[in-house]
């Protein structure tokens, strides 16, 4: 019964779609406020309609109701209850259901917290948003209704992949899901701002939080991914440039991109045409990102669902909405004049830089994605493109962006004298080279990539520090420190995210750089050694789970005789799937963690056993979280709560600050 | 039960991707072979290299590496034995022959298009300065001060 009140709160969320998408259009071309206002209503009951439809699926998955289709494919009973709920979203269909409800969930948010909007913007908007959400629903209950029965139901499930059981991977996928699905919101305002003609500073104050919290979101949910993916695969892997990462990371990139040029049109309405563009282009590539995962055209070890029917329909939303506003932008982006005027070396220069590095580097991973399809169905050549090629060809622009961001992100608006800028950055400039010259002489032999890493990692992490100190102007000391606190919350959310990229930077050349691997074949109580470490095989026995079989080991791993760490690792075999998996332990540290992971046992009855030390990793992790943590400081800056009416009275815009 | 987890363990196969018994034991070597692994796909996975895969043929393409290297093969050499059998899909680093030309300078070729095009923008923007439509410093201050910035 339950089941079937979703199924119909599905159906009739698409009817309130339609509406929301019609009527307001319609109001705000003829000037009807009455239509207009429709808008808002439409949005909280879509939302309310898919709250409800999504809340009955997860209560099927929860109650391991096996008369539907969705849940005897993907659950089990004997499953924990976090993967029984997360279960509903780690399928195709569950997570489409998620993908609207989120969708709908910003609708209406901009509805709810919309009120300073002016009523036609906002009309406009929402039917926007409406219209993605027409053509979601549509497919979802054409081509992937999770709300399917059995004629037949069996006694229990098929269970979830067992790699997905597990607590980083729960949450993975809704905060990627907020963060493509959030940079729908800045494509709706772009779209509506073409069918007005219109840019401002007051817009682009409007989209740039709908931006900063998808992008904060993108972030977190693919921290968390990398992060599942080190610790659970069993050998510390945490970036492949797998299609479907990359299909995340092209529009973060892009986010990127937006948020930066968002400034220069609030604060110096320039750049608007671009920043269209680009709002545009953030939307089009997590389109791009759907597509990728779910019609199979590009293997992947994400792989969803591997349906041309779906691959098809959702091609075709992808050209109706991209193309359809990339024409749109053709026609209008001409009337975006700007307004605000700046020499070559200026804040907005440094910007405009900033955007073509993250618009640039976003394009080659997504050359590199699609490339072994276009050599195929144009070449006749079947080829791999792989990390090496995204490694020889993305980080160059990653190591420009690094090496020009303290600069120009202290440079001021409108004209600047670079000498003046590059000064205080000295210091900050020569401790980078000296931690530079440190690692080169420690590590003795090996590659650039560890001391290059960590010089532009400083050089950020420094240049930050130096950035946030310059704003508390001139005086004494203690008086500086004392006004540190009051600066403006963007001054701190600025800082700490490209704080986050410096330590992000460090962590990812570190660990790659200065990683330790043993792979041996041991006996229990026989120890070895590891990069000092000396680290045995205490014992290994065999334990049951809810609903998988264990073989776990107990190694402790030691330094001068003391215990540093008694680790777990385990290997284990999901009966259900008959699927090993292996749970690597470790110990987690600041400078470094040692990560074992327990093998086969071998003939002799001994045991294969993988070794790492992983300097820095968490580094990677923590950067991203700083990035994220950024994102939420500047999104809490007070000009994004206090009313934004107010602004457009300002003749002439927003002054540069 | 024990029977039951060791049957399971039989059907699944081995969970390392490198194996003790596979390690050469000149490190050196060992080295090599990691790192010509490492630029290899195994062919039936999705997108690993033969270095991280569990695959039962990446483990015999890591066997046939280090078969090689012992018979003395540069690692060009080993990598060129490879290709010839598997075809120029098991390379994670695509050549830079033929069309793949575009894949490896479309992003620098961008680049510099897109850094010619910002520097015609930016010499417009600046340009706009000399014929006064910027308000003048006093003007600013003005308007600063009747903000209340």
């Amino acid at each position: 019964m339950i089941t079937e009140l979703g199924h119909l709160a599905l159906i009739l969320a698409l009817g309130v779609a339609i509406v929301q998408t019609v009527v307001p259009l319609i109001g705000a071309q003829k000037g009807w406020a009455g239509w207009m206002a429709v808008a808002v209503p439409a949005a909280s009951l879509q939302f309310l309609f898919l709250a409800g439809s999504f809340g009955a699926l997860v209560h099927a998955f929860v109650t391991s109701d096996f008369s539907l289709r969705l849940v005897t494919l993907n659950s089990h009973s004997a499953k924990p209850l976090l993967y029984k709920i997360s279960g509903t979203w780690g399928n195709h269909e569950g997570s489409m259901l998620l993908w609207v409800l989120i969708l709908a969930l910003f609708g209406a948010s901009a509805a709810w917290f919309g009120a300073g909007l002016p009523p036609r913007l906002k009309a406009r908007v929402l039917a926007v948003q409406g219209s993605i959400g027409v053509a979601f629903l549509l497919f979802i209950i054409f081509t992937s209704n999770p709300f399917l029965r059995l004629a037949t139901p069996p006694f229990d499930g098929q269970d979830l992949n067992p790699l997905l059981q597990d607590p980083g991977l729960a949450f993975h996928p809704p905060f990627l899901y907020l963060g493509y699905v959030g940079l729908s919101m800045a494509f709706s305002f772009a779209v509506a701002a073409l069918i007005e003609g219109r840019v401002d500073a007051a817009w682009a104050r409007w989209v740039r939080p709908w931006t900063l919290a998808a992008w904060m979101f993108l972030t977190v949910g693919i921290a968390l991914g990398s992060w599942w993916a080190y610790y659970e695969l069993g050998w510390g892997g945490f970036w492949f440039w797998d299609p479907v990462e990359n299909a995340s990371f092209m529009p973060w990139l892009f986010a990127a991109a937006l948020l930066h040029s968002a400034i220069v049109v609030e604060k110096r309405e320039a750049l608007k045409s671009w920043t269209i563009l680009l709002a545009i282009l953030s939307f089009g590539f997590s389109l791009i990102g759907t597509f990728l995962v779910r019609s199979g055209v590009i293997t992947s070890v994400h792989a969803f669902a591997n349906d041309p029917e779906r691959g098809i329909f959702i091609l075709m939303i992808l050209g109706v909405f991209t193309g359809g506003a990339l024409v749109l932008f053709a026609l209008r982006a001409g009337a975006m004049e700007a307004k605000g005027v700046f020499g070559m070396v200026s804040r907005e220069s440094a910007l405009v830089l900033n955007n073509i590095l993250l618009a640039v580097s976003s394009i080659v991973v997504f050359i590199g994605t699609i490339w072994p399809l276009v050599a195929e169905m144009f070449f006749d050549r079947k080829l791999s493109v792989g990390a090496p090629f995204f490694e020889a060809a993305f980080t160059p622009f990653m190591v420009v962006l690094a090496l020009a961001l303290p600069i120009g992100a202290m440079l001021p608006w409108k004209r600047a004298k670079l000498g003046r800028v590059v000064k205080p950055l000295i210091p900050a400039f020569v401790l980078a080279v000296a931690v530079f010259l440190l690692c080169w002489v420690l590590q003795t032999g090996k590659s650039l990539l560890g001391p290059v890493g960590f010089l532009l990692g400083v050089w950020l992490v420094a240049g930050a520090a130096v950035d946030i100190w310059s704003r508390t102007g001139r005086g004494v000391v203690s008086s500086r420190f004392g006004r540190l606190t009051r600066l403006p919350r963007a001054d701190w959310g600025r800082v700490v995210a490209h704080a986050g990229l410096g330590v992000t930077f460090m962590g990812v050349s570190g660990l790659m750089a200065w990683q330790v691997e043993d792979i041996r074949a041991v006996s229990p109580a026989e120890p070895w050694e590891v990069a000092g470490y000396e680290v045995v095989l205490a014992e290994v026995h065999e334990e049951r789970g809810p609903n998988y079989f264990t073989t776990m080991a107990t190694i402790d791993v030691r330094r001068d005789g003391e215990l540093v760490a008694s680790l777990k690792p385990e290997k284990r075999i999901y009966p259900v799937q008959a699927m090993p998996t292996t749970e690597a332990a470790i110990k987690n540290g600041f400078w470094e963690d040692i990560y074992v992971v327990i093998g086969d046992r071998q003939a002799d009855g001994g045991f294969a056993v993988r070794t790492f030390i992983k300097p820095f990793a968490n580094w990677i992790w923590a950067g991203s979280l700083l990035m994220a943590l950024g994102g939420l400081l500047s999104l809490s800056d007070r000009r994004y709560r206090v009313a934004v009416t107010a602004r457009k009275s300002v003749a002439g815009g927003v002054p540069a600050e | 039960m024990k029977r039951l987890i060791l049957a399971l363990i039989l059907i699944t196969g081995p969970l390392f991707a490198v194996t003790p018994d596979e390690v050469l034991d000149d490190p050196a070597l060992e080295a090599r072979a990691r790192e010509i692994s490492a630029g290899l796909r195994c062919v039936v996975c999705q997108g690993e290299n033969i270095d991280e895969s569990n695959a039962a043929i990446a483990k015999d393409l890591r066997l046939l590496v280090r078969e090689r290297l012992l018979a003395g093969d540069t690692n060009d050499e080993v990598v060129d034995f490879i290709v010839e059998r598997y075809g120029e899909y098991v390379l994670m680093r695509p050549t830079t022959g033929g069309a793949n030309v575009i894949l490896w300078y479309a992003g620098p070729a961008l680049f510099l298009l897109a850094l010619l095009g910002a520097g015609l923008y930016l010499r417009g923007r600046s340009r706009a300065t000399e014929t006064g439509t910027a308000l003048s410093g006093d003007e600013e201050a003005r308007l600063r001060e009747l903000l209340g910035d």
